[in-house]
């Protein structure tokens, strides 16, 4: 599309590549920062600089921020921080993604005078500062026992996430020609048997999309978790954030950024196995939402 | 098998009327079709017909049956739509079935089912492709094939040929004559493409604004357009239409007055005509002869030539008529832009128009056409 | 062959009964009550709910005496919130800005045919996919000013090389910047190049056509088409920087002293650590009050000209 292609080595073209290179390297900059850091011992970071390779590599910090680390009162690392994270990301993302998908459905092809409405008042939930529903939520999770349990987190999750999910399929399926489900009609399907035999089939790339967007915003919500968990259900990010902010002495750097790899690293591999299907979700869930 | 009838369907969406009262008998194993510019709600009508859509007001009967409050499965009826809306995650013979599958039908029955719609579609070959390996001609057959295993009572067509390239469209069309001819089923077919509805139709229901203009034969609706409608939206090109009045008007005769002060007397029936009543003659542009047999004679000016080899088109402008006439000759006429021309006129030829569209009747018997 | 089908037995009718068909008719309906059930009481109804908390005296638990305007009277006198609301207009001019400016520059690099697209266009994404905790946890160690930044450059031979911002009260705030514009920025970047892509190929050829160089058609005809993409990318990142939480909370916790507070973190301390849920609640209703202010041109606009199309 510019003069340029044709001119394959010219000084513009060696300008663009150096360009874009040197902002690849500064975006890696803190990953690899956080990596080098992360197998350096103590002395290691007093005596070198953050780009300095190890002298001794060692795995000593990533054992300490699993098992021993100190976050607030107990000393046990984050691991259970770690599978708390899994225990309330896995069904918060399977059932808000279910109820979307069923959402959507309606919202796209099985619409009725007010359905419209419905879902304009359900995607102003996607806009505001859950600030403002801190409070309530708190004293309802209070009356129904589920303060500071991982189930309370999931409910939050859901009613939270349930607009995402189902813009993300009423999206999708509006594009699914609506031909379709009237032929299946005349085929004689009901409203399961459409959405069971003729919309799932179909839908693969939105699951995708859709529980991969949860699976991210769930595991990476600090939010919530600090607000509505406690103790033995507190997810991974307030974990990290107890032991970053746990003031005992030397700060050991190298046990933070083994502990910030370890809460990446969910969410790290996912980008890195589907990062086609949360580009998807990040463009659609913003543009649109 | 089974006929089907309409009686005072209205449909409004939202307060907005877009059917009103339309009347129509289909008998058993009729080829009707609905034609009309879009907009014209003829897709509409289909569709309650079908039970997509819920018929506001009036009655609809399969059989005798009332099937109004019917949902879709129940009326024993199959649709072929127009973007096919075949299922993109099964193959052919799967997407064929699903239907019966639906119905709990035997297994046996179910693959004796689609054996015979396929080898009847000419798809044996094509029995394990999914939809987007296949052609557009071939989906078309499809989806004609997914509603032929259920045997319903009606087919109903929504402009399935739209989405076909020119020859394909031709192709396609003969084949559904065809099929119609084999299966002896009553179909119902929608199109806004007047060739179409010339070529299939046993029946046309012209449709204007969510009204029924005319129903009839086809060429009952060429010779005899019972509105202005009819009779400019069928026929290629468009009939030409100059205004005039009334000089005097009687159940056998009206005597008009055409720009540039000329009289013809046209055999149709003015029994409803007021002398000095503003008027439309119409002519379609094949019917202009040339001056020693006509009754007028129109002098003009040749505007634009169009060539297409088996007809020559010529544009004509005459003085005091506002709109261009067209005249549809012989490929071979050497008429030239620039050129002088007479268009001559026949009488019996002629419809006459009144200013609410309504046709006065033409009495002159068209030799070709039996009620 | 031609009679076969007409002659085959006559299709299992399924018994048409009007219960079924009326529960057919109402199950999208019954499908979507749980969620707007969730949706009324979890959205509206706590909105409602922190609004009447917003006008009574609660300190630790709510209580139902009201007092009307007084908590927002408080709030505005209260300089702690003068830090936030100054803060967050720092952080979100500058956040809005230099991710625009950085997304925008990014995504014409790399819509030059690159060969290496999508490798280039992940390794500017991925901080996206970390939690805020991570990016504050990762940062504060770059930033800190013993070993951090500082000691890599003098390392490197810029010995004069000063960075204490985050140590300092009136600069602190200039670090979440920088956290927060290099977690979003590739995001801004990736808007954009969809946004570019969009483009009709056939209107730059047009331009060229016309005469115009490439930059100009970038700043006169691409930049212009790209209108909606940029209001989408303010609206984006302004209701980030409005709702930002975790980035304050791990990077500097409001500090040094509260000289880096933002609202979000105003209203969790004032709420959950101090005991001032009247006060929390006020504070959570002006923010959700700035989010309004801005959604609500935006939308009306949106609405206006999907009518217009």
């Amino acid at each position: 599309m510019t003069e340029m292609v044709r001119k394959p080595f010219s000084f513009n073209r060696v300008l663009i590549y150096t360009v874009l290179l040197t902002a690849a390297a500064v975006y890696l900059v803190p990953l690899v920062v956080m990596l080098l850091t992360s197998f350096k011992t103590l002395g290691d970071i007093s005596s070198g600089n953050l780009m300095a390779l190890p002298t001794h590599w060692t795995m000593h910090a990533w054992h300490k921020a699993w098992s021993t680390a100190c976050t607030g009162v107990s000393c046990e690392g984050v691991h259970h921080f770690f599978w708390n994270s899994f225990k309330m990301a896995i069904p918060a993302v399977l059932i808000s993604t279910g109820i979307g998908a069923f959402n959507g459905y309606v919202f796209s092809k099985w619409r009725f005078r007010g359905s419209d409405l419905i879902f304009s008042m359900m995607l102003f939930g996607c806009f505001i500062p859950f600030q403002v529903i801190l409070l309530p939520m708190a004293a309802t999770l209070g009356k129904m026992g589920l303060a500071n349990t991982t189930a309370g987190l999931v409910v939050v999750h859901v009613t939270y996430g349930v607009a995402f999910t189902t813009l993300f399929f009423r999206n999708y399926y509006v594009g699914v020609p609506d031909a379709l489900v009237k032929a299946a009609r005349l085929d004689g399907a009901g409203f399961f048997t459409i959405f069971f035999r003729i919309m799932l089939p179909m839908s693969v790339p939105i699951f995708m999309v859709c529980i991969i967007w949860q699976f991210t915003q769930i595991w990476n919500d600090f939010l919530f978790g600090v607000v509505f968990a406690s103790g033995d259900s507190q997810p991974i990010t307030v974990g990290l954030n107890n032991l970053v902010n746990t003031g005992t002495g030397v700060k050991e750097y190298n046990v933070n950024m083994a502990a910030a790899l370890i809460a990446a690293l969910p969410t790290l591999v996912v980008y890195v196995l589907a990062g086609k299907y949360f580009i998807r979700g990040l463009t659609a869930g913003s543009v649109k939402g | 098998m089974a006929s089907v009838t309409l009686r005072n369907v209205c449909k409004s969406f939202s307060g907005v009327e877009v059917t009103r009262n339309v009347n129509i008998d289909i008998e058993d194993g009729e080829f009707v079709v609905f034609v009309g510019p879009s907009g014209c709600g003829k897709s509409t009508l289909l569709r309650m017909i079908a039970g997509l859509e819920d018929i506001t007001d009036g009655e609809l009967y399969i059989d005798n049956d009332k099937v109004n409050d019917k949902p879709p499965m129940d009326r024993e009826v199959g649709m072929v739509f127009q973007s096919y809306a075949l299922y993109p995650h099964m193959n052919v013979a799967e997407n064929m079935a699903f239907g019966l599958k639906l119905a709990k039908t035997h297994k046996p029955e179910i693959d004796r089912r689609v054996t015979a719609a396929a080898h009847t579609l000419q798809l044996d070959r094509l029995l394990e492709r999914k939809p987007k390996d296949l052609s557009g001609g071939q989906r078309q057959r499809v989806a004609i094939g997914r509603t032929m295993v259920r045997e319903p009572k009606v087919f109903l067509f929504d402009e399935p040929l739209s989405n076909l390239d020119a020859s394909l469209r031709v192709q396609m069309r003969i084949e559904i004559s065809k099929l119609h001819k084999r299966l002896a089923a009553t179909m119902i077919y929608v199109t806004h493409d007047q060739v179409e509805a010339m070529t299939m139709a046993d029946k046309i229901v012209a449709l204007d604004q969510g009204t029924v203009a005319q129903i009839g034969r086809p060429l009952e609706l060429y010779h005899y357009p019972a509105t202005r409608f009819v009779a400019g939206f069928i026929g290629s090109p468009q009939m030409n239409f100059i205004n005039g009045r009334t000089q005097s008007a009687s159940s056998q005769n009206v005597t008009v007055t055409l720009p540039g002060g000329i009289h013809i007397t046209l055999p149709v029936n003015g029994s409803a005509l007021k002398p000095e009543e503003p008027v439309t003659l119409g002519v379609r542009p094949e019917h202009f002869v040339s001056a020693d047999e006509a009754e007028i004679v129109l002098n003009g000016t040749i505007n634009v030539v169009e060539r297409l080899g088996y007809q020559t088109l010529a544009h004509i402008d005459v003085e005091g008529i506002a709109s261009t006439l067209t005249l549809r000759t012989d490929g071979s006429n050497p008429v030239q832009e620039g050129q002088a021309i007479a268009l001559g006129i026949q009488a019996r030829s002629c419809h006459l128009f009144r200013e609410n569209g309504e046709a006065c009747p033409r009495l002159y018997h068209e030799p070709c056409v039996d009620f | 062959m031609s009679t076969q089908i007409g002659v085959l037995s006559v299709p299992a009718k399924r018994p048409a009964s009007r219960v079924i068909n009326l529960i057919q008719a109402w199950l999208p309906k019954l499908v979507l009550a749980p969620s707007l059930a969730l949706v009324l009481v979890g959205v509206y109804g706590y909105m409602i709910w922190t609004a009447v908390l917003s006008f009574t005296n609660s300190s630790f638990m709510p209580s139902f005496r009201f007092v009307g305007f007084a908590q927002y009277a408080r709030l505005i006198a209260n300089d702690r919130w003068h830090t936030a609301c100054i803060n967050l207009v720092i952080f979100g001019v500058l956040f809005i800005g230099v991710c625009l400016a950085l997304g925008i520059f990014l995504a014409i690099f790399l819509d030059q045919k690159i060969r290496q697209e999508g490798f280039i266009r992940t390794v500017y994404l991925y901080p996206m996919a970390l939690s805020l905790i991570v990016t504050g946890t990762v940062w504060r160690w770059i930033l800190n000013p013993g070993l951090g930044l500082e000691k890599l450059m003098h390392d490197w031979g810029w010995t004069s090389f000063h960075f204490d911002w985050l140590v300092r009260s009136h600069l602190s705030v200039y670090t979440l910047v920088i956290a927060a514009v290099w977690q979003s920025s590739g995001f801004v970047m990736a808007l954009f190049l969809a946004g570019l892509r969009g483009i009709d190929p056939s209107i730059i050829k047009a331009a060229r056509v016309d005469g115009a160089r490439l930059p100009t058609i970038y700043l006169r005809i691409i930049l212009p088409c790209m209108r909606p993409v940029f209001f989408s990318a303010i609206m984006i990142l302004a209701h980030l920087s409005i709702k930002s939480f975790d980035l304050v909370k791990v990077m500097t916790a409001g500090g040094p002293g509260y000289s880096s507070d933002l609202p979000a973190l105003f209203m969790y301390d004032m709420s959950f650590t101090r005991g001032q849920l009247g006060l929390g609640a006020a504070s959570a209703i002006m923010m959700l009050g700035a989010i309004l202010a801005l959604l609500v041109p935006y939308l009306y606009s949106e609405l206006r000209s999907k009518r217009h199309d």
